[in-house]
């Protein structure tokens, strides 16, 4: 094989397989706290974050992630949430995430 | 029984005289198949093309792009239809997919929204003194060979049959996605079941390979190629399909859009040099040709003819299967028999150009 510096390698597929992950933890976290299941991802926790201010943290992205069995590095992404509880004034659904930034990490500290 | 779904998506395709707009692209990617196409059809099957001379680019890749506006795109199309008018030909035929989806998707625009047709009139004659003379029929050039598969059936000199085994070529069909998945009524089989090439193949003697990843986008997407930096999501897809086609081990693919026939094709060189993965039989590339490429082989034409020396992976393999005459040493020398430089060796071709020229020289 040569090496040819093309200027672009090939992009690996970030395509999620629902079947192919492991959805326990995320089954878990939905059934302490069902109302997540009501969020309609607007955006508007990530909009209102003091941390995702000041920092890449996009707790839309995380819990999003954390719901389709996407766990990977979710936990130490959490620990960048200062427990503010903006997030939970601005949810037009209601839903305690505040409670759920913790209820991430509780589940997730072990991964 | 058997599912015919494509039954459902019929057109009226034109029987004889033709205005043939050419792709911008093709003839540096596949050379000898526009030309092919027109001796095919004026000379196997005695039909009138006009080959214009004057018509240009549809502007297709600069209105993808976001660099050409959508009245200019217009102007230029409305221009297009005003050459045919002034050549006293009413059916349009357009030999790159892309055009084709172009041309489908204005017109479906004029008749949708009637005030862009008198504005696009107004400044095609403000800016050339043309009038606009919208075509009767409108067609890609593989619904004309699809048209007149059976004909060309009957005037077969060979079929794509495996002479060594008897049994037929498996041919993995690609059809462009602007084909019919932008409008599906404007495709043979809408954009489920597009049965352009399918038909061709099964008439020809061949048999389609259907596999998972058979509707997926070459990767091409204008944008995903265009940019350096995004190339890598262009390459991911032809991989994706190539790696899905490959466990079916097809003798040859075939395309009917200019754009996914080079990507299928010279992807194949790119992902070998990258990872050095190839997906063809004996750890070489799986050729890839378009549908006038396949025509004529299938009516005997001369493989260096139809400009299939100009291909990255090497169609020599193929060419045997089908039990085709083909001169070896003939393959780099021009029209003129002057020789034109050969590519150097990859892993997707199987060499046998080196062990002739480099002797010869």
């Amino acid at each position: 094989m040569r090496s040819i510096r093309f200027g672009y390698g090939i992009s690996k597929p970030r395509a999620i397989d629902i079947d192919s992950n492991d959805l326990r933890k995320s089954n878990e976290i939905l059934r302490e706290m069902p109302e997540l299941q009501t969020c309609i991802g607007c955006g508007s926790c990530t909009a209102s974050c003091t941390a995702g201010n000041l920092t890449q943290f996009n707790f839309r992205r995380v819990h999003t992630l954390v719901r389709r069995g996407e766990y990977m590095g979710a936990y130490e992404e959490m620990n960048k949430c200062m427990l503010c509880g903006k997030c939970r004034l601005v949810c037009p659904r209601g839903i305690n995430t505040r409670g759920l930034a913790m209820l991430i990490k509780r589940k997730l500290g072990d991964f | 029984m058997k599912r015919a779904s494509w039954q459902e998506y019929q057109k009226d395709i034109a029987d004889d005289k033709y205005y043939y707009a050419r792709s911008c692209i093709r003839q540096n990617f596949f050379p000898g198949s526009e030309r092919a196409f027109l001796d095919i059809l004026r000379g196997d099957l005695g039909r009138d093309v006009m080959d214009d001379p004057i018509h240009t680019s549809c502007t297709g890749i600069g209105y993808h792009s976001d660099v050409v506006p959508l009245e200019t795109i217009m102007t230029v199309v409305a221009r297009q239809f005003a050459l045919m008018g002034e050549a006293g030909y009413e059916n349009f035929i357009s030999s790159c997919i892309t055009s084709f989806g172009i041309y489908t998707e204005i017109l479906s625009t004029w008749e949708e929204f009637p005030e862009t047709e008198e504005r696009t009139r107004e400044y095609l004659y403000k800016a050339t003194g043309r009038e606009l003379v919208k075509p009767r029929s409108l067609a890609h050039t593989s619904d004309i060979v699809f048209h007149f598969r059976d004909e060309i059936a009957r005037k077969a000199k060979r079929k794509l049959v495996n002479v060594y085994t008897g049994r037929p070529l498996r041919v993995v069909e690609h059809i462009g996605c602007h084909y019919a998945k932008i409008f599906p009524k404007s495709g043979i089989g809408g954009s489920e079941f597009p049965y352009v090439l399918a038909g061709m193949i099964e008439s020809w003697g061949g048999e389609v390979v259907d596999y998972p990843e058979r509707r997926h986008c070459c990767g091409f997407g204008f944008r995903n190629y265009l940019v350096q930096a995004n190339r890598g999501y262009s390459i991911a897809n032809s991989q994706k399909k190539l790696e899905s086609m490959s466990p079916y081990k097809p003798d040859f693919i075939v395309g009917n859009c200019p754009g996914c026939s080079m990507f299928l094709d010279r992807w194949q060189y790119a992902i070998a040099e990258m990872e050095g993965t190839t997906y063809g039989a004996d750890g070489q590339g799986i050729p890839v040709l378009t549908y006038e490429e396949m025509a004529g082989l299938v009516l005997g034409y001369d493989p260096w003819e139809l400009g299939m020396q100009m291909h990255q992976v090497d169609v020599e393999p193929l060419l045997d299967k089908m039990g085709v005459e083909y001169d070896p040493a003939a393959k780099y020398l021009g029209r003129d028999g002057r020789y034109i430089g050969k590519p150097e060796r990859a892993a997707v071709n199987n060499g046998c150009q080196r062990a002739i020229y480099d002797i010869k020289l």
